[in-house]
C-alpha cells in the first residue's frame, strides 16, 4: 500500500523551455517527469532526492522521479506533459475541461 | 451598365418624390440616361416598386471590442436565432447581437448599404477594423472615443489648442477612423476612481478640466480640421432624470461649434415630479433648445423587447447593473476611456420603458426639420437595427401608434404629450431620416441620394397594398412589412440582392479621413506612450494594409 | 550582415510583450533581448528554413500534401478543427470559414485552458480593464491560482507588481500584492500576503470572502470547511480588498482546472463585481497562448460563440462539454481532425490523445510537435510575427500587429487554409 496524495499538475519554466526544444528531447522528458512533494512525504516513502516512484490514479500510471519542495504535506506537483497526461482522466463534467488538478494519487516505490 | 426600369423614385435630396422613371448605373455610380439609348444594359424591372437610395445608419454598434464582448456574453441571445450557411454565404447566429456576417446580410436585406460603427477606444480600433473587414454588404466607418483621453485632457488643461488639433488628426489616421466622438466627457475618467460627473462644470479628477471644456475644445478641433462629420456627442447623465437639463446645456455649449448629438432619447428625461424616483419625457424642452441651433441628432428609439446595452459610458453600465442585477461587463481602457455591456429588456408594462419609448417618438415628431435627424435605435442599446421598419411604421401611421400607446401603463399615457401629436411622416420624410439626412450629417456627398454621380446604392421595395385604402404615407399602408425587406438591392453598382435573395456577397468600402497633421507632435506622443500605454508607440498605429477597401473622404479646410 | 529589429511582439504567451529587440543574420535569428526565457526560446528555437511537408512521416511535395489534406477533410463526416491559439488572427478567420464550409466542429485550446472562465463570464459578466490601467492605477493586486513567474514571466515588471505608473509612481511599494494558491509558487514568495488554500477548496474560500466583504456575521465553526484559511485571515483580506483605491485580480488554471471549474471562476467574478460597491475592482484572466484571446474573438464575431462550436447542422451551435475537443474525442464523435498551431498530443489526457492518434489528422505547425509527428499530413508553415504577418490579441483584448522581420520562406497558415477552403467540397 503506497502513500495517498493529491496530484496537482501545472506549468514550469523548464517544461515550457522543453516545449521549444521539441517534446522528444531529454531535457523535456526530465522536466516533465520531475515530481515534487513535501519533505516529510518524501521521508515517509524512505525515498532519496530524485528517487523513482510509480504514480497511480484511477486513470493510469506514470513512472516519475520525486524531489522534496516547499509544498504542504499531502500535495504532489507534476509539470504538465505526457507523464501527467496519463494520470488525468478525459471526463470534463460538461465543461470541456478535464481535471488537471486535485486528483487522488497513490505513490508506490519501484 | 444597369437600367432600373420604371420604378417610383423617392429621392428627397434631389427633390424627387414619387416620380416614375428609369435610373441608370455605370461604374458604381448613378449616371445620366445614355443618349442614344443603349440596348445592352442589364435591366432591373422596377415597375410597381418604390426606389430609394440605400439606407445609411450613422450610429450602430456592429463590430469591435464591446460588440464582441456582448456576443460572447450572451449565448442565450443566439441559440434560437440562427441562419444556416447558404452557398457561399456564411452561417451566423444572434438576435440583439448578431454575428458579423449575419449583421451585414440583415442590413442589406433591409435596404441599408452604409453603416457607421459608433464607438471604439482608439486602442481597440485594430479589433474593430478587423471585424469590419468581415462585415459584408455595406460601406462602413469607425468613430473613435476621445472625451476621456488623457492626451486630450492634458492639452485642454494647458490650453494647447494646436497640439490638440494635431493629435486628433494623428489619432484618426492612426486608427483608420471616420469621425471623432465623445462619450460622457470626463465621467468615464472619474469612474476609474468610482465617481462620475453630473454637470458640465464638474471637475475631472486630477486633470483640472471640465466636461464643458472637453466638449467645446474637441468640437472646435473637429471644426478646424474640416472633418466631414462634426463632433459626435454622447453627453453626460445618460439615462438619468436630470439628463434633459444637461442636454440643453450641452446644446448651448456646442451651438456655433457644431456637433451631432447621438441617441438623444436616452438624454431627454426630467424628474417625473418633486422627489420622484421616476423620470418622464422632456423631449419638448430638448427639441426647443435644438430648434434654436443647427446641431443634428439621432434618436436612439427603444423597441419593446430584448436589447443588449453596450457603451463606452462605463459608469452608466454599472448603474444599470445596480438597478437590474443583470450580468455586467466593464472594461477600463488605459489612457483613453472605458465601457461596459449589460443585457436589458424593454417591457411595455414598465413605466420606465414606456417613458423611454414615448420620449423617442416625441423627439421624432416634435423636431420640425427632418434633415437634422436620423433614425437609429443605437443598436443594440435600444433594440436591434432590424426593427427600424417598425419605427418607420410608428412614425408614418398614427392609428398604429395609437394602438401601441393604448397598451402602455395608464399613468404614463395620461401625462404624456405623445397621444396629442398627430403628425405622420410621409415616405419622403422617412427617406430623409433613414437616407438623405444621415448621409448629409456624416458629410457623405455621394450617399443618401440618387442624383448623377451618387454611389449606386439603390434599394427597391415592393409596394404592398392591402385593401386599396388611401394612406398618407405614399399609399403605403403596410409600410412596415414593405420596408422590412428589399426586393432588389444594388450596392456599389452591383446587383447584390435579387428577388429578396442575396446573390452576391460584397465586402464594402472602408470610409476614413486623413486630416493633415504636423510631425512635431511626435516627441510629446512618445512621452505619452511611455507614461500611459502598455504598448509601444511604434506598434500602435494601424498600417494601411490592415484595412483594405479604403475610401478616403476629403476634409474641407474652413 | 547583422540586422536589428526593434519593437518586435513576442507571441509565446498572452502578455504579448511588444518591446523585444531581435538581431538576425542571413535569415536566422542570432540574438534576442528583453524577452523572458520563454520568449527567447520562442524566437531562437525557430528554424525558418523551408521544410517539406510529411505524409505519414514521409516527405512529400506541397501539392501532394495539400491533395491528401483535402482528401482527408472531404472524406470525413464530422471533422474537428482544433487549436487556433498560436496562429495569427488572419489564419483563425480562415480556419473558422473552413469549419463553416465543412460543417465541422471547431474548438480552440481555450477549452483546456480558460474555457471555464468563458462560461463564468457568460454566467455573471466580467468587470475588467487593460493591463495599462493595472500599471497606472492598481494599488492592490490579487493573484488567484496563477503562477506568472512560470507562465507569464514579464507580467510583474511590465504590467503589475513592480511596474511604475502615473498614479502609482513608487511601483512595488505602492501596491499590496496578495497571492492565493495551493502551493507557494515562486511569484507568491514576493507577495505581501500568501493564502494557502487546500486543493479543490477555492470555491469555499471565495464564498466566505464574499460574505465577509458584504459584512455577513460569520463565526468559525467546528467541521465547517474554510479551505485551509482561517476566518481571521480572510477578514483581513476582505478589509484590504474593500479599502484599496483600484484593485485588480488575476486568475489562472488554479481555478479552471480544479474541482468546481467555471463555478470557482464565477464566484471570483461575483466577488470582483461586488467590490465595486466599495471601490473600483477589475479582473483579468491570465490567458496563456499568444493569440488564444484572438481565437475567442474571431470565433465569437463569426459564429456568436467563443469555443466549442459545431457547424454540423449548417449553422453554429454552442456546446461546452459536448463540442469541446476532449469530449468529442472521448465519445469518438470526430472522424478526422485539422490541428492548427497547437499540440494536443502533448497536452490532452492520454486517452483523448490516443483517440486523436486513431483518426486521420492534418497538422499545420511551424514545429514538428508531438502532434505533427503523429499526423497523417504535417504542413510546416511559417510563424506569425517572425516570417509571416498578422495580428494577435493580448490577454486583455488589446490587439497588436505582428510584423515579420525575416523574409518568408515558408507558406503561412493563412495561405494554406485559403487553399484548403478552395479545394474542399462543402
Amino acid at each position: 500500500m503506497g502513500l495517498r496524495l493529491v496530484l496537482v499538475t501545472g506549468r514550469t519554466l523548464e517544461q515550457a523551455a522543453g516545449m521549444h526544444k521539441g517534446k522528444c528531447s531529454e531535457e523535456y522528458r526530465a522536466a516533465v517527469s520531475r515530481g515534487e512533494i513535501a519533505p516529510e512525504n518524501l521521508a515517509a516513502l524512505s525515498l532519496a532526492e530524485g528517487g523513482a516512484a510509480l504514480l497511480r490514479t484511477e486513470h493510469g500510471t506514470a513512472e516519475v522521479r520525486l524531489f522534496s519542495a516547499d509544498l504542504p504535506a499531502g500535495l504532489l506537483f507534476l509539470p504538465l506533459g505526457p507523464f501527467a497526461n496519463t494520470l488525468v482522466g478525459d471526463e470534463t463534467e460538461g465543461t470541456g475541461m478535464p481535471s488537471f488538478k486535485g486528483i487522488p494519487v497513490e505513490v508506490e516505490l519501484l | 451598365m444597369i437600367r432600373i426600369r420604371g420604378g417610383c423614385i423617392v429621392d428627397p435630396a434631389n427633390g424627387v418624390d414619387g416620380e416614375v422613371r428609369d435610373l441608370w448605373i455605370q461604374g458604381g455610380r448613378i449616371v445620366a440616361p445614355p443618349s442614344p439609348p443603349v440596348s445592352e444594359a442589364e435591366v432591373l424591372d422596377a415597375e410597381g416598386m418604390v426606389v430609394l437610395p440605400g439606407g445609411v445608419d450613422l450610429h450602430s454598434h456592429v463590430a469591435g471590442g464591446k460588440e464582441n464582448m456582448g456576443r460572447k456574453l450572451r449565448p442565450e441571445d443566439h441559440r434560437e436565432h440562427v441562419r444556416p450557411r447558404e452557398g457561399s454565404l456564411r452561417s451566423g447566429s444572434g438576435f440583439t447581437v448578431p454575428s458579423v456576417f449575419l449583421s451585414g446580410y440583415l442590413y442589406a436585406e433591409m435596404g441599408y448599404t452604409t453603416v457607421m460603427e459608433a464607438a471604439s477606444a482608439p486602442l481597440f480600433a485594430r479589433h474593430a477594423q478587423e471585424e469590419l473587414e468581415d462585415l459584408p454588404m455595406v460601406d462602413k466607418g469607425l468613430f473613435i472615443t476621445l472625451g476621456n483621453n488623457h492626451f486630450v485632457l492634458e492639452c485642454l488643461a494647458r490650453g494647447e489648442e494646436e497640439l490638440l488639433r494635431n493629435y486628433v488628426a494623428w489619432l484618426l489616421r492612426a486608427t483608420g477612423a471616420y469621425a471623432a466622438k465623445v462619450v460622457n466627457p470626463g465621467g468615464v475618467e472619474n469612474w476609474k476612481w468610482g465617481r462620475n460627473v453630473s454637470s458640465l462644470d464638474e471637475e475631472v479628477l486630477s486633470f483640472g478640466v471640465t466636461p464643458r471644456k472637453i466638449l467645446s475644445g474637441l468640437a472646435e478641433s473637429v471644426r478646424k480640421l474640416g472633418l466631414p462629420h462634426p463632433l459626435h456627442v454622447h453627453g453626460i447623465n445618460l439615462g438619468q432624470a436630470r439628463s434633459a437639463g444637461t442636454t440643453v446645456d450641452t446644446v448651448k455649449t456646442l451651438d456655433g461649434l457644431g456637433g451631432h448629438l447621438c441617441h438623444l432619447q436616452f438624454l431627454s428625461y426630467e424628474e417625473a415630479g418633486e422627489g420622484s424616483s421616476l423620470f418622464r419625457s422632456a423631449a419638448s424642452r430638448v427639441a426647443t433648445a435644438l430648434e434654436a441651433t443647427t446641431l443634428s441628432l439621432d434618436v436612439g428609439q427603444i423597441v419593446f423587447g430584448g436589447a443588449t446595452t453596450m457603451t463606452s459610458d462605463g459608469p452608466l453600465e454599472y448603474a444599470l447593473h445596480r438597478l437590474t442585477g443583470a450580468k455586467w461587463i466593464n472594461d477600463d481602457v488605459e489612457g483613453e476611456g472605458g465601457g461596459g455591456v449589460l443585457p436589458l429588456s424593454y417591457d411595455r408594462r414598465s413605466r420606465l420603458s414606456a417613458e423611454q419609448w414615448i420620449t423617442g417618438l416625441e423627439l421624432f415628431l416634435l423636431l420640425r426639420d427632418p434633415w437634422r435627424l436620423a433614425l437609429t435605435t443605437d443598436h443594440p442599446n435600444g433594440g436591434p437595427f432590424f426593427c427600424y421598419p417598425q419605427i418607420m411604421r410608428l412614425l408614418m401611421d398614427r392609428s398604429y401608434r395609437e394602438e401601441v400607446i393604448a397598451t402602455l401603463p395608464p399613468k404614463v399615457r395620461s401625462g404624456a404629450l405623445l397621444p396629442s401629436l398627430d403628425r405622420e411622416y410621409s415616405l419622403s420624410e422617412i427617406a430623409v431620416i433613414t437616407r438623405a439626412a444621415p448621409a448629409r450629417i456624416l458629410g457623405l456627398r455621394n450617399k443618401g441620394h440618387l442624383g448623377i454621380g451618387a454611389d449606386a446604392d439603390v434599394a427597391l421595395y415592393d409596394r404592398v397594398f392591402t385593401d386599396g385604402t388611401p394612406c398618407r404615407c405614399a399609399k403605403y399602408p403596410s409600410c412596415r412589412r414593405a420596408l422590412s425587406r428589399v426586393r432588389h438591392l444594388v450596392k456599389g453598382g452591383e446587383v447584390v440582392i435579387r428577388d429578396g435573395k442575396i446573390v452576391k456577397e460584397v465586402s464594402g468600402r472602408r470610409l476614413c479621413v486623413v486630416p493633415p497633421f504636423d510631425e512635431s507632435l511626435e516627441p510629446r506622443l512618445r512621452k505619452q506612450f511611455s507614461e500611459t500605454y502598455s504598448v509601444a508607440f511604434e506598434n500602435y498605429a494601424l498600417e494601411e494594409g490592415e484595412f483594405p477597401h479604403r475610401e478616403v473622404v476629403p476634409c474641407s479646410k474652413t | 550582415m547583422t540586422e536589428r529589429t526593434e519593437h518586435v511582439t513576442c507571441t509565446f504567451c498572452g502578455c504579448l510583450c511588444d518591446d523585444i529587440t531581435v538581431e538576425h543574420e542571413d535569415g536566422r535569428i542570432s540574438s534576442v533581448s528583453r524577452a523572458c526565457p520563454n520568449g527567447r526560446a520562442h524566437f531562437l528555437d525557430y528554424a525558418p528554413a523551408p521544410r517539406l511537408p510529411r505524409i505519414r512521416g514521409e516527405e512529400a511535395s506541397w501539392e501532394e500534401a495539400l491533395a491528401e489534406a483535402t482528401r482527408i477533410l472531404n472524406a470525413a463526416r464530422s471533422p474537428l478543427l482544433y487549436g487556433l491559439s498560436s496562429a495569427s488572427t488572419e489564419a483563425i478567420r480562415k480556419a473558422v470559414s473552413l469549419a463553416d464550409r465543412l460543417g465541422a466542429f471547431v474548438d480552440s485550446t481555450s477549452s483546456v485552458c480558460h474555457g471555464p472562465t468563458g462560461l463564468a463570464m457568460q454566467a455573471v459578466g466580467e468587470p475588467t480593464c487593460t493591463l495599462g490601467e493595472v500599471r497606472s492605477r492598481a494599488d492592490l493586486l490579487l493573484f488567484w491560482g496563477c503562477n506568472p513567474a512560470a507562465s507569464h514571466p514579464r507580467h510583474f515588471a511590465r504590467y503589475s507588481t513592480t511596474a511604475k505608473g502615473r498614479f502609482v509612481p513608487e511601483g512595488r511599494k505602492g501596491r499590496t500584492v496578495i497571492f492565493v494558491d495551493v502551493r507557494l509558487t515562486p511569484g507568491a514568495r514576493s507577495a505581501d500576503l500568501f493564502l494557502r488554500v487546500d486543493p479543490g477548496c477555492d470555491f469555499e474560500v471565495l464564498t466566505t470572502l464574499r460574505a465577509l466583504v458584504r459584512e455577513k456575521p460569520l463565526r468559525e465553526q467546528e467541521g465547517v470547511c474554510l479551505g485551509g484559511v482561517s476566518l481571521g485571515v480572510l477578514r483581513d483580506v476582505a478589509t484590504r480588498l474593500k479599502s484599496c483605491r483600484y484593485g485588480v485580480a488575476f486568475m489562472g488554471m488554479g481555478l479552471t482546472m480544479t474541482r468546481g471549474r467555471d463555478v470557482n471562476v464565477a464566484e471570483l467574478f461575483r466577488l470582483v463585481a461586488e467590490l465595486n460597491t466599495y471601490t473600483r475592482f477589475s479582473v483579468i484572466p491570465m490567458r496563456g497562448h499568444g493569440n488564444v484571446t484572438g481565437a475567442d474573438q474571431v470565433l465569437t464575431w463569426q459564429s456568436g460563440f467563443p469555443f466549442a462550436v459545431s457547424y454540423a447542422r449548417g449553422y453554429p451551435r454552442y456546446g461546452p462539454g459536448e463540442f469541446t475537443a476532449v469530449d468529442l474525442l472521448r465519445r469518438g464523435d470526430a472522424d478526422a481532425a485539422l490541428i492548427l498551431a497547437s499540440d494536443p498530443a502533448a497536452h490532452f489526457p492520454s486517452r483523448a490523445a490516443a483517440r486523436l492518434a486513431s483518426i486521420p489528422t492534418v497538422v499545420l505547425d511551424p514545429e514538428e510537435s508531438l502532434t505533427a509527428r503523429g499526423a497523417t499530413v504535417w504542413l510546416p508553415t511559417g510563424k506569425a510575427g517572425i516570417d509571416v504577418p498578422g495580428s494577435a490579441y493580448r490577454m486583455d483584448g488589446v490587439p497588436l500587429r505582428l510584423r515579420p522581420f525575416l523574409a518568408p520562406r515558408r507558406p503561412s497558415d493563412e495561405e494554406i487554409l485559403g487553399r484548403l477552403l478552395e479545394e474542399v467540397t462543402p
